[in-house]
């Protein structure tokens, strides 16, 4: 394992401890403080969720065509941890929503030049692992960000300010280990993989449009399309009854506790046995935690199971479809590469997420949901036999 | 810059930040201490003499050891000494009813945030509780106190999760839960609407079948008609939120988001004539609402105020139902005022 891989897992720990403890926040802040009413923040809330996939595209761009990914990465966090401080000083919902955008540019930005250094970091039969190992880091920050925040709220009541400050305090962490403490990826790195050609390819659109690519676009966008918000999954579990509503919250941090624990286990097995198959399989999960969700079972155990469940659907798709799209285009082309696979995904997500809600309100949770899985069960094989060969690439380039 | 160097500047970096953060947060707990335990620093009275009458029941909000306490009133003298509960809670309604019933939404702090609607009778005693889904909103008790309605607002944060919405449910009081309103059949302009994205908020009782409350879908609000009986939502008008009805029954008051020539982000009061439909906006007062309001009578309207240069910091305005009526201050340091007519 390469340090900086764990040297980047912290920065996005730190940064996710950061971003997160305000998300969590945010909600009682602005209702109980600027005194925002619900419509009022729906529209920050619809911000949050749709700048970064657009940005993405750009960053991985950037990063390429300078050849400075770590750079590229930097002005992202630094953006962000702008915005943090920005955010202790703004007042009013219209300051507040700029602030919140300007926070999702710099996620979009930063996070495909950031795998794109994991990956070529990493030694191609060790790619799964490092994407492991840096998304357990990233997921623990994604865990501590709310406790962090709830706690200091427990023993200040109208702390909000310190919640800030302290995010801010976190994202100035991680920013500096980032730019004292990381380095530049060199060719050297390249020991690692002497197949590759020596001369880095010049920079063309066109090379993104290789057929493998295009091929692993075609079948995680079309899973994407199946793939529903876990919010509604939430509810369903929620919907059934099983659990006072006091434990809604819990929820997403249990999917991010499997996600953590298994994103290294799995990274390896997909070093192991193929990541296009495990990115695939990984489905399956989902399949399982839809069921979970949608079939009455009795009790605790259905509500668990189906968390676990989630937690290895990301475990098992968002690490490792990076470790596979940044292998499957030149070096020189790696974050472009890896943006175009992420904002595919995040893009047919957010389209399902929109469908799904006609099709829940119209059969109701529990069929809605049985219906997305089946499809989704039945779309897996097909998937599987779109990507045959594309875990061979990676091995052939080492051998 | 040699390895060491960047090594012992970020050092230097950890070393600032920590001591930084640090000593603000331990400055802010104990500035919060200090601020929050004086006792409140206005005339009190005790509860008994409050009890009976018609009378104003609050949230106090003064910064001192009562913060967040409901407190009483009597509306002859809604300046004078405040009587203070030991019942904390984020938004209160209370209902003279056959027997008193007042209806609590508060927000428990803890590692896990908790969110509970509250029912407590006559003597401030809990008789029931339910578990809300998110932060507290709004609650109302029907005339004769026999229903509640309480709204709170759920709101994901990961990044890929279905975003905000309201959840408004009805409960008999002493009985079953009627729902969430979101499953009822929304009814816009005629037909019902299929639209899954639709929040529904603010629930104000005329008796026990029929209620008023806002839907919003499609990007607009409208005020509806509810019916408990069938189940369904009626749209009767656009452009109004959270709406209260008049004591008689005749007058429902909401708020109108870029009225006048203002912003969309500005609300002002309009008020409906049921009978005759038409609408009054109350331009006199500038600031932007934020609350549903209540009525003091048929001609008053009653609403909460964050004040601007303090934060948390509240005060209840009272606004009588003329276009050119100015506000005047009712009760300092009040939020949530819910006026109880025996």
């Amino acid at each position: 394992m390469a340090p900086v891989v764990v040297t980047l897992g912290v920065v996005s720990l730190l940064t996710d401890i950061s971003s997160e403890s305000v998300a969590a926040v945010l909600p009682l802040y602005l209702t109980a403080v600027v005194g925002l009413s619900p419509a009022a923040y729906g529209v920050v809330d619809g911000l949050y969720q749709g700048v970064s996939a657009l940005v993405r595209v750009a960053g991985g761009w950037a990063a390429d065509r300078g050849g400075h990914p770590k750079w590229v990465a930097f002005a992202g966090y630094g953006i962000s941890c702008a915005a943090r401080f920005a955010l202790l000083v703004s007042s009013g919902l219209a300051t507040v929503a700029t602030v919140v955008a300007v926070d999702r540019v710099g996620k979009g930005i930063r996070t495909a030049p950031r795998d794109a250094m994991i990956s070529a970091a990493s030694a191609p039969e060790d790619l799964g692992h490092a994407f492991g190992v840096h998304r357990a880091l990233d997921t623990t920050g994604a865990v501590l960000g709310p406790l962090i925040a709830f706690a200091l709220l427990w023993w200040i009541p109208d702390g909000y300010t310190v919640v800030l400050a302290v995010s801010a305090g976190s994202a100035v962490l991680g920013l500096a280990l980032l730019g004292l403490l990381v380095d530049e990826p060199r060719p050297a790195s390249a020991s690692a993989r002497p197949a590759t050609s020596a001369t880095p390819e010049p920079f063309r659109w066109r090379t993104l449009a290789n057929p493998r690519l295009r091929r692993l676009l075609l079948v995680t966008g079309g899973l994407g399309l199946l793939t529903v918000g876990d919010g509604f999954v939430y509810l369903a579990l929620l919907d059934r009854g099983e659990f006072a509503a006091h434990w809604f919250p819990l929820l997403y941090v249990g999917t991010n506790v499997a996600y953590l624990a298994l994103a290294v286990p799995l990274g390896r097995l997909a070093d192991r046995v193929g990541r296009a198959r495990v990115v695939v399989l990984g489905h399956a999960a989902l399949v399982g935690g839809y069921a979970c969700a949608a079939v009455p079972l009795p009790g605790a155990p259905a509500t668990i199971a189906a968390l676990v469940l989630l937690g290895t659907f990301y475990a098992a798709t968002d690490g490792v479809l990076a470790a596979l799209a940044g292998r499957l285009v030149p070096d020189s082309m790696r974050a472009s590469g890896i943006a175009s696979a992420q904002t595919t995904v995040a893009v047919a997500r957010m389209l399902s997420s929109a469908l799904f809600g006609l099709l829940w309100f119209a059969l109701g949770p529990g069929v809605a949901l049985v219906a997305v899985g089946a499809v989704l069960a039945v779309a897996l094989p097909v998937a599987l036999l779109t990507l045959r060969g594309l875990d061979d690439v990676g091995e052939r380039c080492a051998a | 810059m040699s390895a060491r160097a960047r090594a012992a500047v970020f050092v230097v970096v950890v070393a600032v930040v920590v001591v930084s953060v640090g000593s603000f947060v331990l400055t802010q707990a104990a500035t919060h201490g200090e601020r929050f335990s004086a006792p409140p620093d206005l005339p009190t009275t005790p509860l008994a003499d409050v009890a009976d009458g018609p009378r104003l029941v609050f949230r106090h909000t003064g910064v001192d050891d009562h913060y967040g306490l409901v407190a009483v009133v009597p509306l002859d003298d809604p300046g004078g000494p405040r009587a203070f509960t030991d019942v904390a809670c984020d938004r209160v309604a209370a209902s003279a009813g056959p027997a008193p019933v007042v209806s609590c939404l508060r927000a428990e702090r803890g590692l896990v945030p908790r969110f509970d609607q509250v029912l407590l009778d006559a003597a401030w005693g809990e008789t029931e509780q339910h578990p809300l889904r998110g932060i507290p909103s709004r609650t109302r008790l029907s005339p004769d106190g026999s229903l509640v309605s309480s709204t709170s607002f759920v709101s994901g944060h990961s990044y890929l999760q279905a975003g905000f919405s309201t959840v408004t449910e009805i409960h008999e009081v002493g009985g079953e839960s009627l729902g969430n309103l979101e499953r009822f059949d929304l009814v816009v302009d005629g037909s019902t609407t299929t639209a899954r994205d639709r929040n529904i908020w603010g629930v104000t009782f005329m008796d026990d079948d029929t209620f008023y409350a806002t839907a919003a879908t499609g990007g607009r609000t409208y005020l509806v008609r509810g019916d408990l009986g069938a189940r369904t939502l009626t749209a009767v008008r656009e452009n109004a939120e959270c709406p209260s009805l008049s004591p008689g029954g005749g007058q429902v008051a909401y708020k109108v988001a870029g009225a006048g020539g203002r912003p969309d982000s500005h609300w002002t009061i309009g008020v409906l004539d049921l009978a005759t439909g038409t609408e009054r906006l109350l331009t006199g007062q500038r600031a932007t609402i934020d609350d549903q309001v209540e009525w003091l009578d048929d001609d008053t309207l009653l609403y909460g105020l964050p004040r601007s240069d303090e934060a948390g910091v509240t005060d209840v305005w009272s606004l009588d139902v003329d276009p050119d009526a100015e506000p005047r201050l009712l009760v300092a340091d009040a939020w949530s005022p819910a006026v109880v007519r025996p």
